[in-house]
C-alpha cells in the first residue's frame, strides 16, 4: 500500500485539470496575445480560469494576476508593493515563521533599507492581535502574514488582523500568503481587508508552475518582470495557458466541494492525532482542534531523527516530510519550530503529515500501524 | 583546422618486450574515451606512435581534448593539422596560415623539425627545415630562428599525408588502465575515496567499488550520490562494478553489543571484510581506501592497524600522506568535488560516538567483537547475499 501524506509539499494533479492542460498544450495552444482566432481561443481559457478563481474569492476578474506559482506571487506582492510605495514609508510587519518565499524577499528589503518588525508567536503558533496593533505606525506600509502555517497548520487570524490594520492605518496594505489555505478555507479578501493574496496551483491538485496573486484594484505594485505587458503589465511573459486553464479547473473542484472536503480532512486529522499521540514519545505540535488547518499535522518523536523516520516510512511507501519539504533539500533547523519554542531535542525529530481530499482512512491506519512498529525500533538506536 | 591528434606517451615506451601490451591497452582506452563523443575517430598505432584522426569535420575539438585528457598513459596531446601532399609551396602556405592563426603575438623564436618517413619526398629532412624556416621568416619578420632553445618547435611529418603541429597539451600521465590488474575501492560519498580510486587507476589498475548503504539512516539520495561519484571516476578508470551493500543490520548489531567508542573501528573492520569478499569474488588484487593518517579518529596509526588486521589482501592507501587541501585539489581537478560535498549523511557518521577511541587496542577490539559471535556471521552473510551490483559507466 502506498500512502502519500506529503500534500503540503505538492499534490497529484487532478485528472480533469490534467486533461485540460493536455487540451490546451496540444490542441488549443494559441498565444493569447496573437490577434487571430487561435489566439482568442487561448485567451478564452485564461479568461475562464480568471472568472472561476475570482468567483471563489468574490473579487473582480482583473484583480487576479497569473504567475508561475506561490513563490513568485509572494515575491511580487512584497517586493513589488514595497518598491511602488516606499515614499509612504519603509516599515513592514510580518511573522517569524513565514515561508522562505516571504522571508527572503523581506530580508532583501531589509538590505534595501526597509525596517521589518516580526510579531511573536506562542507555543501553538498564535499571534497577539494587540501586538500587531501596537506595531502599526504611521510609516507602516505593509503587513505580510501567512494564513496557515505550512509546518504546524496553525491558522492566523487574518480577519481580525485586517480589521486592526485598516482601523489603525488605512493606508497600510495587507498581504496574505494563502498557499496552504486556499481551497481549504472560504476566503473573502475584500471583505476582511486583505489587499493581496498569494496562491499556488500545485498545492490544490492543479499543475506545477501555476499560481496567482490577487491584488485589490486600489493597490499599486511595481512589476518584477518586464516585457510585453501581459497581465495588465504586472507580469509580462506569454501566459502559461495550459497551467492557467488547469489551475482554473482545480480551483473549481476544490470550491465546489469545500465543506465536504473539510469534513473529510478533519475526520482523518482527528483520528490520526488521537492514535498517533498514544505512541510512546510522540507529541503533536500546534493546535489540535478544528481551529487549525484540516490537512496538516506536525508530529515530534522523541529520540528519533526526522530524516531517519522519514526514510523508514518511505521504505513502506509512506511519504512525509521532515520540517518543510519545500525548502528541505538541505537539512536546516525549521524557523517555525524555533518560533514556537519547540523543545531543543525535538527540533530535529519532527515530521509533517499532510493530507489531501484523496487521502483515505485506510492510508491513515496503514501509516499509524507503520509508526507503531517503527518508532519503538528506531528509539532503540540513537546517536550518543 | 585540426583534424588529428598525435598522442605522446612517456613511461610506457620503456617497458621493453611488454611494450605492445601497454600500447594496445592505451589504444583501447583512447577508443573507450572517444566512443561517447560526436564524430568518428580512427586510432592508429604506427611506428611507436599513436595517432587519433577525426574521420570527418563534425567533431568538437574542446570535447575531444577533454576526453583524451582522461586517458591514463597519455603524457601529451598534440593537435595536428593534416593535409594532402600538394607540393612544397602549398605546404609552406598551409603552415604559414597555421602559425598566423595559432600565435597572435609573433615576437618569438622557433625552429622547424621535419621527419621524412616517406623517402620519395623530393626534399630531405634538413632541406625541409631550412626551406620552411626561410618561408616563415619571410612571412613573419618578427619571428627569429633559435635551434637550441626555441619558444616554439614546429614538427612536420611527411607520410602518405603530411601533418604538422607545434603545441603539446599535457595529458594525465600514468599508465593505461587494464595493464595492472584490478582492485576494490571502498567508496563512500566523501571527498577522499573517489580521489584514492583515481590515483590507483592512474597506475593502470582497473577499479571495482563497494559502498555501504544504511537505510533508513542514509537516504536514497546518498546512494545516488555515490553512483554519481562512481560515474565521474569511471571516465578515467573505465566501467566500475559498484557493489551496494545494505549494512544497516550489521551496524545496529554492533551498536547494540559493543562499546560506542569502538563502534567506528569495529564497523570498518567488517566493511573491510565484506569488501574483501567481493574483491576475491572479482579477482581483485587489493583493496583501496581514501584514508590519510590522522584525518579522523578512525584513521590514526593505531586505528589503521586495527582495521588493517582483518584484511588478507594488500590495502592501498594512496592518500596516506596527503593533507585535506591536497586531496581537495585533486578532487576538484577530476570533477568530483561538487558532488562529494553534497550534504547527505553517510553510514560512518550516523551513530558516531562523541569521543571515539583514537588509540584502539587490538585486545579490546577482539574482546568487544566476541560479543558479536552468534549472529554477526549470519548478518554479514545476508548483507553479502543481498548486495546489489551495478555496472557504472560514464554518461554518454
Amino acid at each position: 500500500m502506498e500512502a502519500y501524506l506529503d500534500n503540503s509539499a505538492t499534490t497529484a494533479c487532478s485528472e480533469k485539470a490534467a486533461q485540460m492542460v493536455m487540451q490546451v498544450l496540444t490542441k488549443d495552444y494559441g498565444n493569447p496575445s496573437s490577434l487571430h482566432n487561435k489566439g482568442i481561443e487561448g485567451e478564452n481559457y485564461v479568461r475562464d480560469a480568471r472568472r472561476i478563481i475570482a468567483k471563489t474569492l468574490k473579487v473582480k476578474e482583473k484583480e487576479i494576476y497569473f504567475t508561475s506559482g506561490g513563490t513568485e506571487s509572494n515575491n511580487l506582492a512584497i517586493v513589488g508593493y514595497a518598491m511602488a510605495n516606499q515614499r509612504a514609508g519603509k516599515h513592514i510587519i510580518s511573522t517569524p515563521f513565514e515561508h522562505p518565499s516571504v522571508g527572503n524577499p523581506l530580508a532583501f528589503l531589509e538590505e534595501q533599507g526597509f525596517e521589518v518588525s516580526y510579531l511573536h508567536v506562542d507555543r501553538q503558533g498564535h499571534i497577539e492581535i494587540k501586538e500587531l496593533e501596537d506595531l502599526i505606525r504611521e510609516d507602516t506600509i505593509l503587513v505580510s502574514m501567512m494564513h496557515v502555517n505550512n509546518e504546524i497548520g496553525v491558522v492566523l487570524p487574518i480577519e481580525e488582523a485586517g480589521k486592526v490594520i485598516k482601523e489603525k492605518n488605512p493606508k497600510c496594505a495587507f498581504h496574505v500568503d494563502a498557499i496552504q489555505s486556499y481551497g481549504k478555507f472560504k476566503i473573502l479578501p475584500e471583505r476582511i481587508g486583505v489587499d493581496m493574496l498569494s496562491v499556488s496551483g500545485h498545492k490544490i491538485h492543479g499543475p506545477k508552475g501555476s499560481g496567482f496573486l490577487y491584488v485589490n484594484g486600489k493597490i499599486k505594485i511595481k512589476p518584477e518582470i518586464l516585457g510585453g505587458g501581459q497581465e495588465w503589465g504586472l507580469r509580462s511573459g506569454t501566459q502559461n495557458t495550459p497551467a492557467i486553464a488547469g489551475l482554473g479547473v482545480a480551483a473549481a473542484e476544490m470550491y465546489d466541494h469545500l465543506e465536504e472536503n473539510r469534513e473529510h480532512l478533519f475526520q482523518l486529522r482527528d483520528h490520526f492525532i488521537e492514535e498517533v499521540t498514544k505512541i510512546d514519545g510522540v507529541s503533536v505540535n500546534g493546535p489540535l482542534g478544528h481551529d487549525a488547518a484540516p490537512q496538516i499535522v506536525s508530529v515530534s518523536v522523541q529520540s528519533v531523527r526526522a530524516e531517519v523516520l522519514l526514510h523508514a516510512l518511505e521504505d513502506k511507501e509512506i511519504y512525509v516530510s521532515a520540517g518543510s519539504a519545500c525548502s528541505s533539500n538541505k537539512p536546516s533547523i525549521s524557523k517555525t519550530l524555533q518560533a514556537i519554542h519547540l523543545d531543543q531535542n525535538l527540533l530535529d525529530s519532527t515530521v509533517r503529515f499532510s493530507f489531501s481530499v484523496h487521502t483515505t482512512m485506510e492510508e491513515i491506519d496503514y501509516a499509524l500501524d507503520a509508526m507503531r512498529t517503527l518508532i519503538p525500533m528506531l528509539q532503540r538506536f540513537t546517536r550518543h | 583546422m585540426y583534424r588529428a591528434f598525435l598522442i605522446k606517451y612517456g613511461e610506457i615506451a620503456i617497458k621493453g618486450k611488454n611494450r605492445h601490451l601497454f600500447e594496445d591497452a592505451l589504444v583501447r582506452q583512447i577508443r573507450y574515451a572517444l566512443n561517447p563523443l560526436e564524430g568518428k575517430f580512427e586510432v592508429i598505432k604506427q611506428q611507436g606512435r599513436i595517432f587519433v584522426e577525426a574521420k570527418n569535420e563534425d567533431f568538437d575539438y574542446e570535447e575531444t581534448v577533454a576526453a583524451l585528457q582522461t586517458v591514463f598513459g597519455i603524457v601529451g596531446i598534440c593537435p595536428a593539422v593534416l593535409v594532402e601532399d600538394q607540393g612544397f609551396d602549398q605546404l609552406a602556405e598551409d603552415i604559414i596560415h597555421y602559425l598566423d592563426e595559432t600565435y597572435a603575438d609573433k615576437h618569438m623564436t622557433f625552429k622547424v623539425e621535419a621527419r621524412r618517413a616517406r623517402k620519395n619526398y623530393p626534399k630531405t629532412s634538413p632541406e625541409i627545415n631550412m626551406d620552411l624556416g626561410e618561408r616563415i621568416l619571410n612571412a613573419f619578420p618578427d619571428m627569429s630562428v633559435d635551434v637550441h632553445h626555441p619558444d616554439v618547435t614546429l614538427y612536420v611529418e611527411i607520410r602518405e599525408q603530411i601533418n604538422f603541429y607545434s603545441e603539446i597539451i599535457p595529458g594525465p600521465g600514468g599508465m593505461p588502465v587494464g595493464t595492472n590488474g584490478r582492485a576494490m575501492l571502498l567508496l563512500s560519498g566523501g571527498i577522499d575515496s573517489p580521489v584514492a580510486g583515481y590515483m590507483i587507476a592512474k597506475r593502470g589498475v582497473a577499479i571495482d567499488a563497494t559502498y555501504f548503504h544504511a537505510p533508513p539512516y542514509t537516504s536514497e539520495r546518498a546512494k545516488q550520490k555515490v553512483v554519481d561519484l562512481a560515474r565521474i571516476i569511471s571516465k578515467y578508470t573505465g566501467p566500475i562494478r559498484l557493489h551496494i551493500v545494505n549494512f544497516t543490520d550489521c551496524q545496529l548489531n554492533i551498536y547494540e553489543k559493543c562499546p560506542h567508542e569502538e563502534l567506528t573501528i569495529i564497523m570498518r573492520r567488517y566493511m573491510m571484510e565484506i569488501a574483501e569478499h567481493f574483491a576475491n569474488e572479482n579477482g581483485d588484487l587489493g583493496l583501496i581506501t581514501g584514508e590519510s593518517i590522522g584525518q579522523v579518529a578512525s584513521q590514526t596509526m593505531h586505528s589503521l592497524m586495527a582495521t588493517n588486521e582483518v584484511c588478507n589482501l594488500p590495502v592501498y592507501r594512496p592518500l596516506i600522506g596527503f593533507d585535506k587541501q591536497e586531496i581537495i585539489t585533486v578532487s576538484e581537478k577530476i570533477g568530483a568535488y561538487e558532488t562529494s560535498i553534497l550534504p547527505f549523511e553517510d553510514c560512518c557518521t550516523i551513530f558516531v560516538a562523541k569521543h571515539p577511541v583514537t588509540k584502539p587496542r587490538l585486545q579490546n577490539i577482539h574482546n568487544s567483537e566476541k560479543k558479536l559471535v552468534g549472529n554477526m556471521e549470519e548478518l554479514v552473510k545476508t548483507a553479502i547475499e543481498t548486495t546489489e551490483v551495478i555496472l557504472v559507466e560514464p554518461e554518454e
